[in-house]
């Protein structure tokens, strides 16, 4: 009985493939992309705009290395601004593709399948970009290195209790924990486009990246081990890593940064954020190479579903930050609140009010989750939104806190409005030559979901 | 389908495995010899100076006092380097004629320093007090090594944080007795004896472990 009723379900529920599919076309439509010569017209556009943002990145790194972080608006009180918010806000942009490479993965999702590789390479990217920050805001980058601890001449370890040093262990261990899940789950695929390459140079590029891959049962069970073990491995840092950032702001008394909702709150924001960049890039990537069949509506709807839930939690944080400010009964905390709502930065942060709690309210209608074009602004607002949401945490509290006498205004400069841009640019050259040397969707797991929707077929 | 590549990338493949691991590590070994290695910190390097002055000569076989050259050791962050008067107290008088001592004779006539060659020097943003550590019972071979035998100077020492840090830490393992800082013959007791003494020492002498940062970069 309970079985007829879960096939019935599954016969009910709207696939997750469009009609018409065989193992051997969705190899071909996915492989094409990638092994067709040359380029076409679109993304020859998108990359030469990426280019140009990605040099300019290099212009603000020449700069900024010679002159020093004085070339951006940042001064007492308001030390971290662009440099830290864009930290923030790029790490944040990585969760989601953790959360749907590994999380679904642990819960049998397979709704994940089509979107999790561009989302791991999402994530890669956004980590690197993220990395950046921090590094480019050290006043010697040139010693970044002492954040490690490593036997040296001056007997020192790093300050074990300092966040920021949590903060190198949490990054670092993210990006190669992504790194090489992401790189064990495109070997077959790696394989696939190795054996159907017809120039020699592809064949051996491929051939060398697939590391011997035949594709034989003991291939394919070490395979999926290593798949779920590093599963297990990166699910916990959906939670840990951010968890790790917000303790950058939570340690430290600035009246707004010391608070304990942070770890959850800047986590569902980040999956929030996160899920928001990959609707952001999957809607745009599926209209230009037709992937409407492997990427359907119904992918677009549960994403849709999960911003609204996650923005939902980021949206409970902001009303209890608002009423522990009163609640604490702390003058500071009830300025601090006052100072965001009323005070300078008002705008910034009705914004972010605008952007993160009230234009996501639309999601509740199935109509937006349906429409591809409302879903893409939907989403790119709430990437805006979750960006003032870590300048208003970030710089806000830092412009006005205990001594009204060290109180003072922050005005980016156009090299903080560069070095943001650039990292756009590093983003995208990365994301642009991946969607054209790599296969955007894995093969060997839409093989395996034609499969099983064959089989699901074969018993209803 | 012909092979893309040849048998011998299966063992290739494997060996770089392993290679990979051995290289990093190889590296590493090497950054770390380098860093201690004399040809990158100066230590037991002689240097090259106008005059080739002896310490071996005037300390060692002489027998002349350290704070006789050093005058400002005792209540001074900085030894003292002794002009050119200080060597014509006696080279005045002796060796007179001597080819080598020219320069100095130079100096002296033309009041114009000798340009000394700084062989033990700390960074700008060390702070380093001598006074205070010849009255803690430091002597001057802890750091400056066996002087009576170098005839031309050297570091003895990588002068290194760690460096600093080994005293700092454990200040017992070095200290001497007050009257033996200028001796510099003076023998610490081996072993299990100098922990004994210094451990007396360090508390007859309030001797602090200082380890803060803002003890020396001020």
């Amino acid at each position: 009985m309970d079985r007829e009723v879960s096939h019935k379900n599954i016969a009910v529920a709207e696939p997750i493939l469009g009609p018409g599919h065989t193992l051997g076309s969705v190899t071909d439509k996915i492989s094409s992309i990638v092994l067709t010569p040359g380029v076409t017209k679109g993304w020859l556009g998108g990359f030469t705009v990426a280019v140009i943002l990605f040099l300019l990145l290099n212009v603000v790194m020449t700069y900024l290395f010679a002159f020093g972080v004085g070339i951006w608006g940042i001064n007492v009180p308001v030390a971290w601004a662009f440099a830290i918010t864009n930290f923030v806000w790029w790490i944040g942009i990585g969760h989601a593709g953790t959360l749907i490479s590994a999380f679904l993965l642990l819960m049998h999702q397979r709704w994940r399948t089509s979107i999790n590789r561009f989302a791991e390479a999402m994530t890669i990217f956004a980590v690197m970009c993220a990395g950046m920050f921090p590094l480019l805001h050290m006043g010697r980058p040139w010693l970044f290195y002492y954040m490690m601890p490593y036997p040296n001449p001056m007997w020192m370890w790093p300050q074990f209790r300092s966040p920021l040093v949590w903060d190198v262990f949490a990054v670092s261990t993210y990006f190669t924990v992504s790194l090489l899940f992401w790189f064990v789950g495109l070997i077959p695929d790696l394989a696939t486009l190795r054996d159907k390459a017809k120039s020699r140079v592809s064949q051996v590029i491929y051939g060398a990246l697939a590391m011997g891959w035949r594709g034989s049962a003991v291939h394919w069970s070490r395979y999926e081990f290593a798949s779920l073990l590093l599963a297990g491995i990166a699910t916990p840092l959906v939670v840990s890593v951010h968890t790790v950032v917000s303790f950058d702001f939570t340690i430290a008394i600035v009246p707004g940064w010391h608070s304990t909702i942070f770890p959850p709150y800047f986590v569902a924001g980040a999956i929030y954020s996160g899920f928001a960049m990959v609707l952001t890039l999957a809607i745009p990537l599926r209209k230009y190479y037709h992937l409407e069949d492997l990427i359907t509506a119904r992918h677009l709807d549960i994403m849709a579903k999960v911003m609204l839930a996650t923005g939902m939690i980021v949206a409970y944080s902001y009303l209890i930050e608002a009423f522990m400010a009163f609640y604490s009964g702390s003058q500071y905390e009830k300025f601090m609140l006052l100072n965001r709502m009323t005070g300078p930065y008002k705008v910034v942060y009705w914004g972010l009010i605008t952007c993160n709690l009230i234009i996501p309210q639309s999601l509740w209608s199935r109509k937006t989750r349906r429409s591809p074009a409302a879903l893409f602004v939907v989403a790119l607002i709430i990437n805006v939104g979750m960006w003032l949401e870590r300048f208003v945490i970030i710089s806000i509290s830092l412009h006005r806190d205990f001594l009204p006498g060290k109180w003072d205004m922050y005005y980016p400069t156009r090299w903080d409005w560069a070095t943001l841009a650039g990292s756009f640019g590093l983003f995208f050259v990365l994301f642009y030559l991946f969607i054209r040397f790599l296969p955007m969707i894995s093969m060997v797991e839409m093989r395996s979901l034609v499969h099983q929707t064959e089989e699901e077929k074969l018993h209803v | 389908m012909p092979q893309i590549f040849h048998r011998s990338a299966n063992f290739l493949s494997r060996a770089s495995i392993i290679g990979a691991v051995v290289l990093i590590g190889l590296l590493g070994i090497a950054l770390w010899e380098i860093t201690m290695s004399p040809w990158y910190t100066d230590q037991d390097v002689a240097r090259q100076q106008p005059v080739p002055f002896s310490h071996k000569h005037h300390a060692g076989e002489l027998g002349i006092d350290c704070r006789y050259c050093h005058t400002s050791v005792e209540k001074s962050s900085f030894a003292g380097v002794p002009p050119t008067q200080t060597c014509m107290t006696c080279h005045s008088q002796i060796w007179t004629n001597s080819e080598m001592l020219e320069p100095v004779r130079a100096s002296y006539r033309t009041d114009q320093s000798l340009s000394w060659t700084r062989v033990n020097a700390l960074p700008d943003f060390v702070y380093f007090d001598h006074s205070i550590h010849v009255a803690k019972g430091v002597g001057c071979t802890t750091c400056h090594g066996q002087v009576a035998d170098m005839p031309l100077m050297y570091r003895a020492g990588t002068l290194y944080m760690s460096w600093c840090l080994e005293c700092h830490r454990q200040p017992e393992k070095y200290v001497r007795p007050k009257s033996e800082v200028f001796n510099p013959f003076y023998q610490p007791p081996s072993g299990e004896k100098q922990l004994e003494l210094g451990r007396r020492l360090v508390a007859a002498y309030k001797i602090k472990s200082l380890q803060n940062c803002s003890t020396c970069h001020r």
